[in-house]
């Protein structure tokens, strides 16, 4: 009873129990390490999140609308646009998806050209996510090196389609034109000295305590809930699935190629990082292989009605000039029906539904993209987490949010 | 734990020996490569009759609906093409342009070809809007690379 008359009112009020309360953060939209516009409703006790709400739409632009009201050859510039780090591979689901549609052979070589060129995709989208992942995480010399060797892919491209990032490359029945002469001699200079060029990475990152003590045990995604949320790609593989479209429901002439699916064991960060890091190493092997067994023949499909006639033709052939005319202004009937073309991109499982009504331009094109999923599965997999790992985790699922919002 | 990052710091050092890939840009240029998707280029004939004929195709082909073209009927004591027709009017609205190039693949002619251009700064929004006098190159042999470019697609000759 002494001891409380003693107390002053003073005294209770700045000793007595912390009180606290729960923070909420606004991580974006404009936060560097969200890549993109993407913002993070982060709920915080202490450095603790307890909950995590992403809101997405910042970059919507309405493609899949848009795409509807275009013939199929125009809809196609829309693709790259989603996933503006892996334009190619965007372009082969969709060209994969009207070419199902309209029962098109596609000769072996532009198959194997596509296969080249999608995995080149993949390498570079993956230099991309590891250099800026190294750069969330402080290591910035990484990202130095990563944009390096990314520069020579885009270069590649640039020379081949025309641009380094929309290229539109691949179209319904073929390609947009043929490789310049010395394009194959441009991969095979840049690939030889890859692998070295990925030591390097490993050199700077794997063995690292510091990126090690970041990334170990953070963010886990268990296998059965990533499946659960429909997590695919890396992400998914990082935790010991083995799905891969390539393997699983081979397209555009993978069953011709050998390679094999990283996995991983534990599902964080760290497990990601090395499975990325393998797919590299996997996709510079199948790279290596088309370049040696590049098939000699035709590179586009025998349709008239779909392939534009080569330009020459066009001076002396009545008939090729009426089908020039007609691809370009009204396009190519499709016949109706609907198909679902799942490929591999470096994400995860890029999905178009397309749905037509025998019109030349498509009733309905759904993407299913693989960022989207993956970013829902995050605050699962991060609740508790802490506000720092929050970066790692980001980074780790490697999202576009352009290929999100669409 | 010293000796990771020791490592990885003797790799960083030894790139420092390495020559340089950076290219210091408004003083060092690159050369765009052959197919560039740049600034469009209407092109004449060797003999300085305009290539367009008016067709109005490449603006069919647009997937973003940037082209305006207007024929008319050639003069035939002053002709301006050497087809029937010749665009009067044309006109691109390059902020809407996204450079797929579908308007070169469709020109049967090769007459609009996406050149190598690519810094075209404005500071209205209304300059843009590129005219014919704009587009129009006054000889075609003062673009070499177009020229090579228009050899290399073959594209469909008048005789
Ligand atoms: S490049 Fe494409 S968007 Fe631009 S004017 Fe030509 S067709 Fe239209
Ligand atoms: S540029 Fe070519 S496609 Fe366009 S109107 Fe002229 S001739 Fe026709």
């Amino acid at each position: 009873m002494v001891q409380e008359a003693q107390k002053s009112p003073l005294d209770s009020d700045l000793l007595g129990p912390i009180r606290t309360e729960s923070l909420t953060l606004n991580m974006g939209p404009q936060h560097p390490s969200t890549h993109g516009v993407l913002r993070l409703v982060l709920e915080m006790e202490g450095e603790n999140v307890t909950s995590c709400k992403p809101v997405i739409g910042y970059l919507h632009t309405g493609i899949e609308k848009n795409m509807e009201v275009k013939t199929y050859n125009k809809a196609l510039t829309m693709t790259d646009r989603m996933d503006y780090l892996a334009p190619m591979s965007n372009n082969l689901g969709y060209v994969l998806a009207v070419e199902r549609l309209l029962g098109l052979e596609i000769p072996r070589r532009c198959r194997w050209l596509r296969v080249l060129l999608a995995e080149l995709t993949r390498i570079q989208s993956h230099l991309v996510w590891l250099g800026t992942h190294g750069l969330d995480l402080g290591a910035m010399t990484v990202f130095l090196y990563c944009f390096r060797e990314r520069e020579v892919i885009l270069k590649i491209f640039e020379k081949v389609a025309g641009v380094r990032m929309m290229t539109s490359y691949f179209r319904v029945g073929g390609v947009a034109r043929t490789p310049y002469p010395e394009f194959f001699d441009d991969c095979r200079r840049f690939l030889s000295d890859f692998p070295e060029r990925v030591d390097e990475y490993e050199e700077l990152l794997t063995d690292n305590p510091i990126y090690r003590r970041r990334t170990e045990g953070v963010c886990v995604f268990p296998a059965e809930r990533a499946l659960a949320w429909g997590v695919t790609g890396p992400s998914l593989r990082a935790s010991g699935v083995d799905y891969d479209i390539r393997k699983k429901e081979p397209y555009t002439g993978y069953e011709e190629f050998q390679f094999e699916v990283p996995l991983g064991r534990n599902g964080d960060v760290l497990d990601r990082y090395l499975v990325r890091i393998a797919e590299m190493r996997q996709s510079h092997r199948i790279c290596m292989q088309a370049l040696e067994g590049m098939p000699e023949g035709p590179l586009m499909a025998a349709d008239p009605k779909v392939v534009p006639p080569p330009k020459e033709q066009l001076a002396h052939d009545m008939e090729a000039l009426i089908h020039h005319f007609k691809i370009f202004t009204e396009g190519y009937h499709v016949p109706a029906g609907e198909v679902y073309q799942a490929i591999e991109s470096p994400r995860g499982e890029l999905g178009y539904y397309v749905i037509s009504d025998g019109s030349p331009k498509p009733y309905k094109v759904k993407v299913r993209a693989p960022s989207f999923a993956n970013l829902f599965a995050l605050p699962e997999f991060t609740r508790g987490a802490l506000v720092g790992d929050m970066v790692a985790a980001i980074g780790s699922i490697d999202i576009v949010l352009g290929e999100i919002d669409r | 734990m010293l000796a990771e990052i020791a490592r990885g710091l003797w790799l960083t050092l030894k790139h420092s020996w390495r020559s340089r890939v950076t290219v210091q840009y408004p003083d060092e240029r690159e050369e765009m490569p052959k197919g560039y998707r740049g600034l469009h280029k209407l092109l004449r004939w060797e003999d300085g009759l305009e290539r367009c004929v008016g067709c109005k195709l490449c603006s069919a082909a647009c997937p973003v609906d940037c082209i305006f073209v207007e024929s008319a009927e050639n003069d035939p004591a002053r002709p301006t093409s050497k087809g029937e027709r010749y665009a009067s009017v044309y006109e691109i609205n390059e902020l809407r342009c996204i450079f797929c190039g579908y308007c070169e693949e469709a020109c049967p002619v090769g007459a609009i070809v996406l050149g190598n251009e690519y810094e075209f700064c404005q500071d209205h929004r209304d300059k843009f809007l590129y005219a014919k006098r704009d587009l129009l190159v006054r000889r075609t042999e003062d673009y070499p690379e177009l020229k090579a470019r228009y050899d290399e697609k073959r594209l469909l000759t008048y005789v």
